[in-house]
């Protein structure tokens, strides 16, 4: 599995987007069913999946899917 | 008292990684003692790296025939905080256990209290405690599982006058423990609070004789607390024998009237 598709497939199982749904567009507050709650399970997902953990500030500045990709580039994630 | 020598057979914290804060001296080293007593892999703490926090690791090393740790982060430094917890997951990959017992004891009258001590009390007991649980409990939440025991006072439930701040502090303590056990229940992650009395620690023998026999006299048990009565508590309270306990705030204090 790649990067680009695990971390999709956190936001599938946090969030419980469609696997078809357009990642790019998602946005923390603005999709629906991303609430605080869900943040938390998504960020416990993305770091049990890529095996890191987060600083505190880059979980409360994961805004969005594009943000969550560009803060995983920070712990060396590389999306092709 | 907590006996010398190894761990028991059946040793209630067998496997578990718990670290404890402020766990070089006073009630933090009677647990962290206790723990390894019941066969925890012990992280220690304390606010400078070398020094007093080497000796202690090495003391529970051989005391107990296991390995210690020791991380040294200031309560008051949030990044020395996290940066506490990186080193356990990349070590450990887990917290199982977070005794939250760091804290500074600086009493005055209402009047004679400057903004400084204000502050330093407020960010040592109540905000440095709000980062371990912030931290610890993202940990925990990977497994869904884990303890957090957090050191508050009696102080911080019914109040004494010249301890405004470190009653606010510490009653600061109790509100948090009461909120983050429900957030963090549906986790499997159990948060709960001990409430010692007057117990014989570096911090109480600060006081001046007349205030330490005063405080005496409102023990019912007629007797000052040992860091090790509070440490058996906590020991229960981490432990899976506490395993449907969460939200509570336990007093340990010989039944004292503030």
């Amino acid at each position: 599995m790649s990067s680009l598709e695990k971390l999709q497939a956190a936001f599938v199982s946090a969030i419980g987007v469609p696997a078809a749904a357009n990642f790019e567009e998602l946005a923390y507050g603005q999709t629906s069913g991303w609430d605080s709650v869900a943040h938390m399970t998504l960020v416990n997902e993305i770091e049990t999946g890529f095996d890191i953990m987060l600083d505190t500030n880059d979980v409360i500045g994961m805004s969005s899917f594009i943000k969550a990709r560009e803060i995983l580039g920070k712990y060396g994630v590389v999306f092709a | 008292m907590i006996s010398k020598g190894s761990i028991l057979e059946g040793s209630i914290l067998e496997g578990k990684i718990c670290f404890v804060t402020g766990s070089t001296r006073g009630i933090g080293w009677a647990v962290a003692r206790e723990f390894a007593r019941q066969g925890a892999t012990v992280i220690l703490n304390s606010r400078q790296p070398g020094g007093t926090l080497e000796e202690r690791r090495l003391q529970l090393e051989q005391e107990f025939f296991r390995p210690a740790h020791g991380l040294a982060a200031d309560a008051i430094d949030g990044a020395a905080i996290q940066g506490c917890y990186k080193k356990i997951f990349k070590q450990f990959k887990r917290l199982d256990v977070l005794v939250n017992n760091a804290g500074i004891l600086q009493d005055a009258l209402l009047g004679m209290i400057s903004e400084a001590t204000i502050r330093c009390v407020i960010d040592t007991n109540l905000v440095g405690s709000l980062i371990h649980l912030q931290e610890a409990s993202r940990l925990m939440a990977r497994a869904k599982s884990g303890s957090i025991v957090n050191v508050s006072s009696i102080i911080g439930r019914f109040g004494n006058e010249g301890q405004s701040v470190y009653a606010a502090s510490k009653a600061g303590v109790i509100g948090m423990t009461l909120s983050a056990a429900k957030e963090l229940a549906p986790k499997n992650i159990r948060v709960n609070a001990v409430a010692p009395g007057f117990i014989d620690t570096d911090m109480t023998r600060q006081l001046p004789e007349d205030k330490r026999q005063q405080r005496l006299a409102g023990i019912r048990m007629n007797r000052i607390g040992t860091p090790e009565e509070v440490a058996q508590v906590i020991v229960f309270l981490a432990s899976d024998m506490a395993s449907y306990v969460t939200g509570q705030v336990l007093g340990v204090d010989g039944g004292m009237i503030v």
